[in-house]
This record gives structure tokens, C-alpha cells and sequence, in this order.
């Protein structure tokens, strides 16, 4: 037996230097910073307070830097195809084929799973308890474990840079393609069995907040005084429990045909791989509302507090977006109209999807509504929330022209289908997350990030975008393909090198976005925000100091209406000191980081078939979660004493 | 909560706050008997001439379904009382997803194959 299964030397790719190099000084930057903490004795303080913190608000803002620190790795990613496409006329560019067909999988898996994914769900972990009024979510260790398990599969998927190879079918490992037959590596495993472990993390999230939200909320926030953002985050989590099972089944269906020659999808022996496009697509076009759903509630509340208004039509905005969550699962064969389905089915599912244009259009004309005749405020979130309305507006109508099937036909895995989805992705996901990361920064750090550079980040993310993904529509009418490692139509050149220029001009959005971080934090006496509602909020995470105490509110707000803070602020400033009580808090536990590092150990060791070590890892897991069920106290009393103490402090008054 | 209303009637409902552990333990035997009674009478009736046999799937479905009643009442608590509004519209929810995907998948999948002809006559049209 080998000890090792198929790992040896050979896996560490010594003879392409690019990898191996960006491999190395991403271990080395790693391994430098956990030095550097354990040298300069801050690691029991990051361990204690941070790595197995159960809070939703130290959760929401590692998720936030997990997916910042993705966003570098996938955004390198796409320089090098954007460069390599710019000179692959008639040449082979200097990425080889093999090593560009893995580029372009691992920067749409990353983009989508460890940017997008855990951006939302940062976001939506540290607001929403704050917004709804309550001190935790429902179940904080679960919340830690989905965190590190989904950190785990962004560890997996790093790991096959250095060691093996990455997939090279695209982001959704299309069987035959990815089957044992064509795809003999370790590449698409890597993919496979990052994407199980993080997925079971984004399911585990997702229970916990759809849970949080529907139970447990401030005494008088019934749902319809919800704001916005808990709406769509409800959808979003929604989502999330309905259609995960079914990736994970599907991918699941995958592992079994490669690991134990099963023939679900193959060529052969019955197998049908046009059954992985359906359920594969059943659960990626969901995938989609659940990453755009909180990007919206982001927008409505930016919209909303910079406009100076109450949201304009508040109920339309919540029956929207309920609706959008009911025909996300009505639409999915508008990615594979192509397939060979009849004229009939094609049209049904092309209808059902311009029909999902209506209620996005009702939000757009909310938005607008909101801003008209406010007072409207143009701060970094708001501008990161009108670059937004008119992208999406432009991404939005060329998703309706590909819903056409006879258009699709000729359009379908174009470029233009690439400068589709990049229009709503970047234009709506991304800027929505900045849009929040502006808006939220001085409430989860108690400063505000510099608005200079904000706002030279987003002019140049926003020109950049358009220099980028303007040409792509271009070129898909020219019929150019995509994934396509070199060419020989020297009329595509010129967009091409245009649309790697507009790359060039979001890296420098990028540059602006780290320098604003890093004099915001040089510079975070001046940018303080003492007063705990820096930008005149409405809703309640502006009622509680910033950075919010650990319990979050002193005592729990009663609400009585929509927009539950400005009726509060209006009403009583300073009144009497309100009486304090204890509180109960969860306990802080390692149950999730070390649930993960075996989890890892798991992945890893059935990537390579090391079949020992993939038991250990599993028996580790299991037996992380029995001594966390065998646990006594899992809670903790904070006295009223100290309650008092740290509200008192955290608002800047003497105690 | 435990001291204003009266445990209900349905089997479940608030168990864990309101009823002793006899009555819990109860309802699970109940509900464990049940399961494995229906477990056990699916895997006998595929081999017995207790049942036409064309008729075979169609009790295998009926006693699934049961099988999935079993669980929703007995271990996941699944009642109409009032406090378990939430519960009801999330298994409306989760059976109105599970339909919509098995039904468009059978949809779209028996239109392919409509469409198209078998796998292995493709291969062997392109040998």
C-alpha cells in the first residue's frame, strides 16, 4: 500500500516557474504574517478573540477579509488572461494551453465561491443581527464552523497552485470534460472536494441565518418592519437552503463517477452528462439571485440613508424580491438552450425569464424613486449605488437579449455572454459589496475609510469596468468564443488589447482601494466616528456604538414601526439612563477552526487518494463535534455591572 | 412560555420545554415502530405476490411518502397548532422547490430525449 497515494515529487510544478513562484511567496507571505504574530506574541489574542470567536460581527468581518484577500488571487487571474489574450494573435501568448485553461476555472471558481459568496455572507452576518435589534444569531458555533469550512475550500483550492494542478474545465466541471476519461488529474478533484467542503459550509450559514432572521427578532420587528436588507438577506438565505443540497448532490454524483466508476454522467453505460448541465444549471441560476439579492438590499438601504428618505415603496421592494426568490428556480435552461431541447421548452423558459425582468425593474424604479426629490448625499456608498443602477440597468437588458432563444443561438458561449454576466456580476454584486464595505466599515471599526481615495477607487473600478467589458460585447458579435488561448482574426486584436487596458485601470481601482485601507487605519484618530451613526442611518446597527460592544444592545430596542432608529433618534435623545440587565452571551469556541483544519486534512488527503489520512481527517471532524455536543456550559452571564461598564465606555461617556 | 399554555394535543409540538422525558421517549418509540414498520413492509412487497406486480412502484411511492409523514410528525415535530406556522410554510417552501425542480427537470430532460436519439446510436453514428 502507499502511504501516500498519488502524491510525489512530480506534483510541485518545478518547470513552470510562474506558479511555482506565486505559490511560494504566497506561502512564504502566510507562513511571514503567522511569524510575525506568534513573534510579536499577538497569537493568543487572535486565537482567543478572533479564530474561534463565535461572535457574528468577528465572523461577518473574517469572512469580509477572506473574500478581500480571493479578490486579489482571482483578480490576478484575470490580468493574466486579459494580457495573454492581448497578444495570443497568431502566437501562443506565454501562458500554455494547459496553464491557461486552469487560469480562466480557477478565476471564475474563486470569483464566485471565495469573492462573491463570502463578501454577501460577511456582510449579511455582521448587519443583520444588528439591523433586527438582537445580541447573536441563532446558532453562533455553527456560524464559525460554516465560516472556516468555507475557508478551508479557498485553502484547498490555493493549495493546487503549489501542488498538483487546478481544473481546467471552466468554473462548472462539464462532464464528459471532466470525467475520469478526460480529465485523469488531480485538478478537477481539487475542485470537486473544495467545493463539497465549502459548499457544506455556505449550507450550514445559510440555516443559521434564514433561522435567525425568521425567529428570532426584536420584540415588536414583525417581518413587514423589517428593513430592506433583511429581506433580500432572507431570500438570499432562502436560497441558499434550497439549492445548495442540490450542488452538492450533483457534484456529489460527479465525485462517485470518478472516485468509485459510477456512470451517472458518463458516455457510456447509460450515462447521460446532459443530466449534470439540468441539475448543475438548477442550482447555478439560483446561485446567482442569492449572490444579487443581497446586493440589493445593500443598495436600498445606501440608497435610502443617502437620499435622506424612507425607501419608496417599501412592500413593492419586499413582494419583489420575494418573487425574484420563487422564479429563481423557473429559469435555469436559459444556460443551456443550446442543448437540443424543442422549440417549446426553450420558449418557456425564455419567457419565464424576461418575466423575472419585472421585478428587478420595480427595484430599479424604487431606487430612483427614493433619490427623487431627496436630499440626496453623494458619499463613497452612494456613488458605488448610482455606478450600479446604470450598469446593471445596461447588464440587465443584455441578459433579457439573451434569453431569447433564437438570439442565445447565436450568442451562446460568446464573448458577449462573458461581458453579460460581468456587467451584472461586477456592476451588481461587486459594487454592492463595496457599496456595504463603505457603508459598514466605520460601524464594524469605529472610523470611516478615507473618502478621497473611495472615491477615486470607484471612478477608476467603474471607467475600468466599461473600457474593460464594453469591447466584449464588441467581440462576441464578431463571433470571437471564449476560453480561447490564441486566435488567428487580427480584427479582434484591438478590443482586446482596449479591453486588457480596462483591466489595467480596475487593478489601479484595486491599488486605490488598499492605499484607502491603509491611511484609514494610519490616519484613524482623525476619521473617527464617535457618535456611532456616521452617515444619518435609519435603521437600528446605527443605534449601538461603533464598533458595537460584544452583546450589541444593552438593552434590546423595542420597535414600532418601519425604519425603527430614525423614529428612536427622533423621538428621545438622552433620555434617562436606560436599566441595565445581564446578559447571556455564547461562549467563544474552537469547534469551527479546528472542524476546518481537519476538514482540510480530509480534502487534501482524498484529492490524492491518500486513503489513511482521508479516515483521520473525517475521524478528527467527527470527533471535533462530539466533544462540542458533550460541552457543559455554553454559555456565559455577563453582569449587569460590567454591561453597563462596557456600553457606557463603548459610547465614549464616562462610566 | 412553559407556564401559559398547556402542552397540545399534537404529537411533538414543544416537547422539549413542556412534557417529561416518559411522554418524549414515548413518541419517539411510536414514531421509531412506525418508520421501521413501513421500512420493513417496503422491502417485503418487492418480492411478494402480496401486490399485482406492475403496482409494485406505485406502493413504494406511497409508502416513501408515508415514510417522510412519519418523520415530519414524530421527529421533526410537524404540526397545525399555531406555533408552528413557521415550520409549515418552510416544508410549503421546500415542496414547492423539490417540485419545481423534479418537475422542469423531468420537462426538459424527456424533451431532449424526444429530440434526441439515445446516447449509444450517436457514438455509433460517429464511429
Amino acid at each position: 500500500m502507499n502511504l501516500l497515494g498519488k502524491l510525489t515529487w512530480a506534483a510541485i510544478p518545478w518547470d513552470s516557474p510562474l506558479p511555482l513562484f506565486a505559490s511560494a511567496a504566497a506561502a512564504l507571505a502566510i507562513l511571514g504574517t503567522l511569524g510575525w504574530v506568534v513573534a510579536r506574541g499577538h497569537f493568543p489574542y487572535l486565537w482567543k478573540e478572533w479564530l474561534t470567536s463565535v461572535d457574528h460581527k468577528r465572523i461577518g468581518v473574517m469572512y469580509t477579509v477572506l473574500a478581500l484577500v480571493m479578490l486579489l488571487r482571482g483578480f490576478t487571474d484575470a490580468l493574466m488572461m486579459r494580457s495573454h489574450q492581448a497578444i495570443a494573435l497568431h502566437s501562443n501568448g506565454y501562458l500554455p494551453p494547459e496553464h491557461y485553461n486552469q487560469v480562466f476555472s480557477s478565476h471564475g471558481t474563486i470569483m464566485i465561491f471565495f469573492v462573491a459568496m463570502p463578501f454577501m455572507i460577511g456582510l449579511m452576518n455582521f448587519v443583520v443581527p444588528l439591523q433586527l435589534g438582537i445580541r447573536d444569531v441563532a446558532f453562533p458555533t455553527l456560524n464559525s464552523v460554516g465560516f472556516w469550512l468555507t475557508a478551508t475550500g479557498a485553502l484547498l483550492v490555493n493549495i493546487s497552485l503549489g501542488v498538483g494542478e487546478f481544473s481546467r474545465t471552466g468554473w462548472l466541471p462539464y462532464p464528459p470534460l471532466s470525467e475520469l476519461a478526460y480529465s485523469p488529474g488531480v485538478g478537477v478533484d481539487y475542485y470537486l472536494w473544495a467545493l463539497q467542503i465549502s459548499g457544506a459550509g455556505t449550507l450550514l450559514s445559510g440555516i443559521n441565518l434564514t433561522t435567525t432572521i425568521l425567529k428570532t427578532r426584536a420584540p415588536g420587528m414583525s417581518l413587514l418592519r423589517m428593513p430592506m436588507f433583511c429581506w433580500t438577506s432572507l431570500a438570499s438565505n432562502l436560497l441558499i437552503v434550497a439549492a445548495f443540497p442540490v450542488l452538492t448532490a450533483t457534484l456529489a454524483m460527479l465525485i462517485l463517477d470518478r472516485y468509485l466508476g459510477f456512470h451517472f454522467f458518463t458516455n457510456d453505460h447509460g450515462g447521460n452528462m446532459m443530466m449534470f448541465m439540468n441539475l448543475i444549471w438548477a442550482w447555478g441560476h439560483p446561485e446567482v439571485y442569492i449572490l444579487i439579492l443581497p446586493a440589493f438590499g445593500i443598495f436600498s438601504e445606501v440608497v435610502s440613508t443617502f437620499s435622506s428618505k424612507p425607501l419608496f415603496g417599501y412592500r413593492s421592494m419586499v413582494m419583489a424580491t420575494m418573487v425574484i426568490c420563487v422564479l429563481a428556480f423557473m429559469v435555469w435552461l436559459h444556460h443551456f438552450f443550446t442543448m437540443g431541447a424543442g422549440g417549446d421548452v426553450n420558449a418557456f423558459f425564455g419567457i419565464m425569464t424576461t418575466i423575472i425582468a419585472v421585478p428587478t425593474g420595480v427595484k430599479v424604479f424604487n431606487w430612483m424613486f427614493t433619490m427623487y426629490g431627496g436630499r440626496v448625499r453623494f458619499d463613497v456608498p452612494m456613488l458605488w449605488a448610482i455606478g450600479f443602477i446604470v450598469t446593471f440597468v445596461i447588464g440587465g437588458m443584455t441578459g433579457v437579449i439573451l434569453a431569447i432563444p433564437p438570439i442565445d443561438f447565436l450568442l451562446h458561449n460568446s464573448l458577449f455572454l462573458v461581458a453579460h454576466f460581468h456587467n451584472v456580476i461586477i456592476g451588481g454584486v461587486l459594487f454592492g459589496a463595496f457599496a456595504g464595505y463603505h457603508y459598514w466599515f466605520p460601524k464594524a471599526f469605529g472610523f470611516r475609510l478615507h473618502s478621497g481615495w473611495g472615491k477615486a477607487a470607484f471612478w477608476f473600478w467603474l471607467i475600468g469596468f466599461y473600457v474593460a467589458f464594453m469591447p466584449l460585447y464588441v467581440l462576441g458579435f464578431f463571433g470571437m468564443t471564449r476560453r480561447m488561448q490564441h486566435y488567428d482574426v487580427p480584427d479582434w486584436q484591438p478590443w482586446l488589447i482596449v479591453a486588457s487596458v480596462g483591466a489595467g485601470l480596475i487593478a489601479i481601482g484595486i491599488g486605490c482601494l488598499i492605499v484607502q485601507l491603509v491611511t484609514s487605519i494610519r490616519d484613524r484618530k482623525e476619521l473617527r466616528d464617535p457618535t456611532g451613526d456616521p452617515w444619518e442611518g435609519r435603521t437600528l446597527e446605527w443605534a449601538v456604538p461603533s464598533p458595537p460592544p460584544v452583546f450589541n444592545f444593552a438593552v434590546l430596542p423595542e420597535v414600532s414601526g418601519e425604519e425603527a432608529y430614525w423614529a428612536m433618534k427622533h423621538a428621545v435623545r438622552g433620555g434617562p439612563e436606560p436599566s441595565y440587565g445581564a446578559i447571556e452571551l455564547p461562549r467563544n469556541s474552537p469547534t469551527g477552526v479546528v472542524c476546518a483544519f481537519f476538514a482540510t486534512v480530509m480534502g487534501f488527503a482524498l484529492i490524492w487518494h491518500i486513503w489513511w489520512m482521508a479516515i483521520a481527517g473525517l475521524f478528527g471532524a467527527w470527533a471535533t463535534f462530539i466533544v462540542f455536543a458533550w460541552r457543559d456550559h455554553s454559555e456565559e452571564i455577563m453582569g449587569a455591572d460590567e454591561v453597563r461598564h462596557t456600553d457606557l465606555g463603548a459610547r465614549g461617556q464616562p462610566a | 412560555m412553559s407556564d401559559e399554555a398547556p402542552a397540545p394535543a399534537a404529537p411533538g409540538v414543544g416537547v422539549e420545554e413542556q412534557s417529561s422525558v416518559g411522554v418524549q421517549v414515548l413518541g419517539y418509540t411510536v414514531g421509531l415502530a412506525m418508520a421501521v414498520i413501513l421500512t420493513a413492509v417496503s422491502f417485503y412487497i418487492v418480492h411478494s405476490p402480496l401486490i399485482w406486480t406492475p403496482g409494485i412502484p406505485m406502493g413504494l411511492v406511497v409508502l416513501a411518502i408515508a415514510q417522510m409523514g412519519v418523520h415530519l410528525i414524530f421527529f421533526l415535530h410537524l404540526s397545525t397548532g399555531p406555533d408552528s406556522a413557521n415550520t409549515v410554510l418552510a416544508l410549503a417552501f421546500g415542496l414547492l422547490i423539490t417540485f419545481l425542480v423534479v418537475a422542469g427537470s423531468l420537462f426538459i430532460m424527456a424533451n431532449l430525449n424526444a429530440n434526441m436519439p439515445p446516447m449509444g446510436q450517436i457514438m455509433a453514428m460517429q464511429r
